[in-house]
């Protein structure tokens, strides 16, 4: 917003793609994993759970992406979006998913 | 990007609403417009007969009626299934008497064949088909699209619209975040004053229906939600269809019938039951079905209405005895009902007439947000770029912005326009008609970005705008000189639907008559640079667009 559009010089272009793509796929990544993880610990019938948890999702793409936006650190965003989705990936596996896949 | 949280959400909300903008105007006006989808295949379809409700009938005579003829036609079955007429809490139409009837499926099969007809309520005589309409998309077809557009496959179409809806649900949160004084904001209006009238407009549209928009925005979302979020499935049930089945039982419970056939318990008392419970007319029909090793049942099924609209009420009885039988629990517990909280607020079929044309306002609110938020876009930007005394230098963006903005705001309810003018004038045999009304609101949508092109900016706005608000008001004349369900015709006969329609294209008419006008005067090239001072952004802007 700040930068004039004509002046934005082609780092600041490159490094606006590279919040996009961690925002929008990072954060995807990462709302999947986290659904997983929620409907394993939603205490309801299996159907159930994962309804309400992939219900919920939304919720929680919609506050990874803000903070995607938000955090001064592009840096810090992609280690966020990797380093969690695996945590979260690993959590799942480790509650037990996979399992009737 | 080092600044607050309201500086990334009004970045954040300028681009996420400008890359989504377009698409959703697309699907605010389309979906707008399925709130009256009924409404308006029924006016795209003038050789139906006009609405009339049916003559007072007995439930218990209009049951054995249908039951006879369900033990002539299906003596065993999957399960038997009588409609009785009735409106639904809406009170929108009359569905007509019918039966239907599920053979026993096939082995390897979850459903069998089902087959509808509809009866006579007088005599129980299975009634031909109706006349056939014309060919027609309908309303019905205007409303698919804002969900899967045209010409493009399902899966693509869905996912398109749903990145788009995400986009906005972004756009609301973080709109509403740069918004320190929501309240005041909502209550301050700068009129005359180029852009920042542009924003005082966008805010107090945005906010006026910010439940609405915020409530069609996640719903829409859940309506596709495996589409849109498929993580959860796949991993805990695995991919394809038939994982999906099993996922589905679980969640619905299992559909699994034994074979029926007439009940032996009289039906007359249960209907007496029924309508003790719910009221005379309130029930909507009647159904035989079986779980395997359970006795037959009889359930009661109340008319759809209220925020139940999915899973209404119903009443047990044991097809042999008549004895009355618990209620079966709910499937799908919390989870499911929220679900269907969500699609029922989302479509609105529970509405009554007043609360759908609700929706329609906020529908329109939500397509004035969208086009008020765009033109703030080009407004904003051209006034930047003409105080850096670039008037000579055309900014590609800029421009290719301000087109698509002309061409999308008015440009496509001229074409839906467009659409109404081809179902009344395409000839009535022709093969393919109702692809044909399709292509040709395209083609008026095209033609509109064409001239977007081809004109200056303001005579473009303007005269677009004054062929939307003609092509609209002569609809209702369009239809007069083409069929007999005009409007003298139909006030006469007290058909609102019908009249309703024809009143809505004059309304709207009406509406863009006064936009083009107002458009119009404030986009009149002004004597410049006495107001220097507080340059009036819109005119220099569209004054100098044409590169």
């Amino acid at each position: 917003m700040s930068g004039k559009i004509e002046t934005m010089s082609a780092r600041y272009r490159w490094t606006v793609a590279s919040r996009v793509a961690a925002a929008a796929l990072g954060g995807y990544a990462l709302t999947s994993a986290a659904t997983v993880v929620l409907t394993l610990l939603w205490p309801l019938p299996k159907a159930q759970a994962l309804l309400a948890a992939s219900m919920l999702s939304f919720v929680l793409y919609t506050i990874v992406v803000l903070w995607a936006f938000h955090c001064r650190s592009l840096r810090r965003v992609w280690t966020v979006m990797a380093l969690g989705t695996a945590m979260l990936a690993l959590a799942a596996w480790s509650l037990g998913a996979g399992g009737a896949a | 990007m080092k600044e607050t949280l309201r500086q990334t959400a009004a970045w954040l909300h300028t681009w996420v609403g400008l890359v989504a903008g377009w698409l959703l105007f697309f699907v605010f006006v389309t979906g707008t417009a399925g709130y009256f989808e009924r409404e308006i295949t029924r006016w795209m379809q003038p050789e139906r007969p006009l609405e009339i409700a049916p003559p007072a009938f007995e439930p218990a005579a209009l049951a054995t009626l249908a039951m006879n003829r369900l033990e002539q036609v299906a003596p065993v079955a999957a399960s038997w299934s009588i409609t009785l007429p009735h409106q639904d809490g809406s009170k929108r139409a009359w569905t007509d008497f019918s039966i239907r009837w599920e053979e026993m499926p096939q082995p390897g099969h979850s459903f069998g064949a089902s087959t509808r007809e509809r009866l006579d309520p007088a005599t129980g005589a299975v009634l031909p088909p109706e006349a056939e309409p014309r060919e027609t998309s309908g309303g019905f077809g205007l409303y698919r699209m804002h969900y899967q557009l045209h010409y493009l496959p399902y899966q693509w179409a869905i996912r398109i619209v749903g990145i788009a809806t995400m986009l906005m649900l972004l756009a609301i949160v973080s709109g509403v975040i740069t918004h320190k004084k929501i309240i005041r904001d909502f209550f301050t209006f700068r009129p005359g004053k180029g852009q920042r009238s542009w924003l005082d407009a966008h805010n107090a549209v945005s906010v006026m229906a910010l439940p609405f928009f915020l409530m069609i925005t996640y719903t829409g979302l859940v309506f596709f939600l495996f589409e849109y979020m498929p993580a959860g499935r796949d991993v805990l049930y695995g991919t394809g269809d038939a994982n999906a089945d099993v996922y589905y039982e679980e969640l619905y419970g299992d559909h699994e019938h034994a074979a029926i056939s007439r009940p032996a318990a009289s039906i007359a008392p249960l209907i007496t039951q029924a309508e003790k419970a719910w009221g005379k007319g309130n029930l909507a029909g009647i159904a035989v079905e079986r779980h395997p090793g359970e006795p037959a049942e009889i359930v009661l099924s109340r008319v759809a209405s209220g925020i139940e609209y999915y899973s209404p009420a119903q009443l047990h009885f044991n097809a042999d005895t008549g004895a009355r039988l618990p209620d079966e629990p709910r499937e799908g517990g919390t989870a499911l009902a929220t679900a269907e909280v969500m699609y029922a607020l989302h479509e609105g079929q529970f509405v009554n007439i007043g609360g759908r044309w609700l929706y329609f306002a906020a529908g329109l609110l939500g397509c004035g947000m969208i086009g008020t938020g765009l033109s703030l876009w080009a407004s904003k930007r051209r006034r930047r770029h003409l105080s850096e005394g670039r008037e000579a230098d055309e900014h590609f963006g800029i421009r290719l912005v301000e087109i698509l903005n002309v061409a999308t705001i008015a440009g496509l309810p001229l074409a839906v326009a467009g659409f109404f003018w081809a179902n009344r004038l395409l000839p009535v045999e022709m093969t393919d008609r109702a692809a044909w009304e399709f292509h040709c609101l395209f083609a008026v949508w095209l033609g509109t970005l064409f001239y977007a092109l081809g004109r200056p900016l303001r005579q473009a706005w303007s005269e677009l705008l004054w062929a939307t608000s003609g092509a609209f008001a002569l609809i209702p004349i369009v239809n007069a000189l083409t069929t007999d369900r005009h409007l003298g015709v139909t006030i006469a006969h007290g058909d609102w639907a019908l009249a309703g329609f024809d009143l809505t294209m004059l309304g709207l008419g009406a509406a863009f008559g006064l936009t083009a006008r107002k458009v119009t005067t404030r986009l009149r090239p002004q004597t410049p640079p006495a107001e220097a001072a507080i340059p009036s952004p819109l005119p220099s802007t569209l004054k100098e667009s044409r590169a």
